[in-house]
């Protein structure tokens, strides 16, 4: 490990604190009120989106209702692209001829892009026409914006009391969209090209080497596509190794520019929270809770990829770090940042092959995603389920000092705290039952790629990217068969409707509620006692489930590889 | 709910042609005008003929040239199908890859020693198309090159040390030389000695 290595995390929160206030209350006025800079061009643009699709902006809904649409726009969206991707080359733009995607992968790219997963089974340079990378597109802008919709109804479920309603979905949707993704998106890619990704709809190129062999070069509308899946916390890359290839990233600046922008509205998010609840004290609390995470789990990533590994390490070359798997221009201090924040605030593009991570190193990013995505985690829903685990500190603590929990002034009662244990229990259920199914059937099993522990870390890995709707992956699973396409479909699914329902639910009961003033017996939650607390929860109410499989898999292999054993 | 798919349907149909072709369209529009070498890809051409692009790793075998990382594409730095090994640390495959390529540089380059031999020169990249190598890779390599082309040893040193970029900020990421720039301008410096 160097210093210049060591500081590099330091320096991206210390960048994020500076922006939350301004992207936070540019949040705040975007959904809450008030007047952006925006407004005379986005304007316009909105009420023309209203008017076309027949909605009432202005109407208040419950958080059933609020439900219902969220769900009704991401079926109709998932049906949409099952049927565009099908039938892509009867459509234009396609000048290297890709034939129709595969059915089960189709299935699996519809799901994981409404679900802001983007899990890739499928290799983009291999697969997609133009055209069907801009429909993946469209879905990078409006799978994030359901992210922000979720946690608007349980922040409004706080800074709301005895009313029904939670706000207007729709309204919500096109004003994240619009006034959220689309600027950014748009001044991101400039940038991005200005750094060296490509942008264009040029057939691939045919070089003649300098030695005179001939090399084909992909090509395509890249730079946009990788604005939207950093901004946007989504991760779906054009080429197959994502942020890893060098017109994805061709250079640090562009990589940490690109880190930058996933971390955004994560953290926006956090400061248009306290805005909500006009407690900032409380979100600056939930932000220290996220960043000491964030920093310990950057800081131990790049230890492990630093000291390397022992067995190689024992050939006696210059140099120890891992770089299999890995980019000169990143290195291995910068691409273990990357790689703990694609698996912390969710986006899952990657600039390394995780597959070929240190034991430890991939379990940091399997431990990240295993929290449930809640260090910063993707847009709205990273704090939200940070909340989720707030609910769940506030009530153990009322067990430990004998008080009925309360936060920012609302009762909780049991009806929240089940709701909460909901989110916590459906995808460690699900992750592990379907991590369990795979390696008891041949269909599951003659997926691995890597022999010994390594091969349980690739499975449990790709369940865990999932539920998370993270979307990176151990490469080396052979991801686009009937068995892995199928149930990490599935598994994204449940981990983000069944998961993040039971929050709204807890939203809307909480809105009904009247807010009950701050008494000397109400436990303080802006201190660093509450800070403390909250971590402990995360790490032993929420990932503490999952040590069994980190002990088989990942724990194993390294002390098989400090022993020296090969599978 | 009929209601809420008709309205979702409606919505996404403007949505998706605003933010799949509409954006997509315009990025591509200004950025074409703006920085058109970047946004067509950074082609390096040589008498109109397109040879490659600088920011894409090429294949070099011939030992006149600097030789880049080992790529895990089929084959090699193929442009049009990224991948990575993905060998796990505990693989048996990833040991003999090591081995292998150790002993590859070993004989290309005699008089180096293993213990001179930087870790990255003989791991498989990410994308299997990294461009570049670090300063120290290179620098093992000016022996064979200098002799094989015929030039000063201090020469083709000089054309390494001019070709080194620094990090980002002077923190993020690596410093590295761009192989096909410096075997471009090694290529100049045997026609025009």
């Amino acid at each position: 490990m160097t210093l210049q290595g060591l500081v590099q995390p330091f320096i991206i929160i210390a960048v994020m604190a500076l922006l939350a206030k301004p992207f936070g209350t540019y949040l705040y006025k975007v959904f809450e009120g008030g007047s952006t800079f925006l407004d005379p061009i986005l304007g316009p643009l909105e009420r023309f989106a209203y008017k076309i699709s027949g909605i009432d902006p202005q109407r208040e809904m419950r958080w059933t209702t609020y439900g219902l649409s969220l769900l009704a726009v991401n079926l109709v969206g998932f049906v949409i692209l099952f049927i565009l991707l099908r039938i892509q080359e009867f459509l234009p733009l396609n000048p290297a001829h890709q034939s129709a995607v595969p059915f089960w992968v189709t299935f699996n790219t519809a799901i994981s892009f409404v679900t802001n997963t983007n899990w890739q089974v499928y290799s983009g340079e291999t697969t997609m026409s133009y055209l069907s990378q801009m429909w993946l597109v469209s879905q990078q802008f409006i799978s994030p914006a359901i992210g922000i919709t979720f946690l608007l109804v349980l922040v409004r479920g706080f800074s709301r009391q005895e009313s029904k309603t939670v706000g207007n979905f729709w309204r919500d949707l096109v004003r994240g969209i619009l006034w959220v993704g689309l600027p950014l998106a748009l001044v991101g890619s400039v940038v991005l090209v200005w750094l060296g990704s490509p942008q264009n709809f040029n057939p691939y190129v045919h070089a003649t080497t300098l030695q005179g062999s001939h090399q084909v070069i992909a090509q395509g509308p890249v730079a946009s596509m990788t604005s939207i899946m950093q901004l946007g916390d989504n991760g779906g890359g054009f080429f197959n190794m994502n942020a890893a290839h060098p017109y994805a990233a061709p250079n640090a600046a562009s990589l940490m520019f690109q880190e930058i922008l996933g971390f955004l509205i994560p953290v926006g998010v956090i400061y248009m929270f306290g805005k909500m609840i006009n407690k900032k004290r409380q979100a600056w609390a939930i932000f220290i809770a996220m960043s000491a995470m964030f920093l310990i789990g950057s800081v131990a990533l790049y230890h492990f990829e630093a000291a390397g590994n022992p067995i190689i390490n024992h050939i006696g070359l210059a140099t120890h770090g891992n770089m299999e798997g890995k980019e000169v221009r990143f290195g291995v201090g910068t691409t273990s940042l990357f790689e703990n924040t694609t698996t912390a605030v969710s986006w899952g593009s990657v600039a390394a092959s995780n597959d070929s991570l240190t034991p430890l190193g991939g379990l940091v990013t399997l431990f990240n995603m295993n929290t449930g995505e809640v260090i910063f985690g993707s847009w709205g829903v990273g704090l939200m389920g940070m909340l989720g685990y707030v609910i769940l500190a506030v009530f153990l603590a009322g067990l430990m000092v004998g008080r009925t929990p309360e936060f920012l002034g609302k009762k909780i009662s049991a009806y929240e705290v089940k709701m909460a244990s909901l989110f916590l229990l459906i995808p460690a259920f699900a992750i592990l039952i379907l991590t369990a199914i795979s390696l008891t059937t041949h269909a599951g099993l003659s997926g691995i790629f890597n022999p010994g522990p390594h091969g349980l870390t690739e499975v449990a890995y790709a369940f865990s990217s999932g539920v998370a709707n993270n979307g990176s992956a151990f490469g080396g699973l052979s991801s686009s068969s009937p068995w892995y396409s199928a149930t990490v479909g599935l598994a994204m699914l449940i981990g983000r409707y069944p998961m993040y329902i039971p929050l709204l639910a807890v939203g809307g009961s909480l809105a009904l509620k009247q807010r009950v003033p701050a008494s000397a017996g109400t436990f303080p939650t802006e201190g660093p006692m509450f800070i403390g607390l909250l971590i402990s929860t995360v790490v032993i109410v929420g990932a503490l489930i999952f040590f069994p499989v980190y002990a088989l898999g990942p724990i194993a292999e390294h002390f098989a590889m400090v022993a020296g054993k090969l599978f | 709910m009929v209601r809420y798919l008709f309205t979702s349907f409606r919505l996404l149909v403007f949505m998706i042609l605003l933010l799949g072709l509409g954006y997509t369209a315009v990025v591509t529009g200004v950025t074409q005008v703006a920085f058109p070498y970047q946004a067509n890809g950074s082609l390096v051409k040589s008498h109109g003929k397109v040879i490659g692009s600088t920011l894409i790793g090429q294949s070099f075998t011939s030992p006149r040239f600097f030789i880049g990382r080992p790529s895990a594409t089929t084959p090699a730095y193929n442009a049009a199908s990224s991948t990575a090994s993905n060998y796990g640390p505990t693989n048996p495959a990833l040991v003999k890859e090591v081995k292998t390529n150790i002993a590859k540089v070993l004989k290309q380059n005699p008089g180096i020693k293993k213990s001179q031999i930087p870790l990255s020169l003989v791991e498989s990249s990410a994308s299997g198309l990294d461009p570049d190598i670090t300063p120290a890779s290179a620098y093992l390599q000016v022996a064979r090159v200098a002799r094989v082309n015929h030039l000063s040893k201090s020469q083709v040193n000089n054309l390494v040390k001019s070709h080194i970029r620094g990090r980002f900020l002077g923190i993020f990421g690596n410093s590295y030389v761009n192989v096909l720039r410096l075997n471009m301008a090694l290529v100049k410096m045997t026609h025009h000695p």
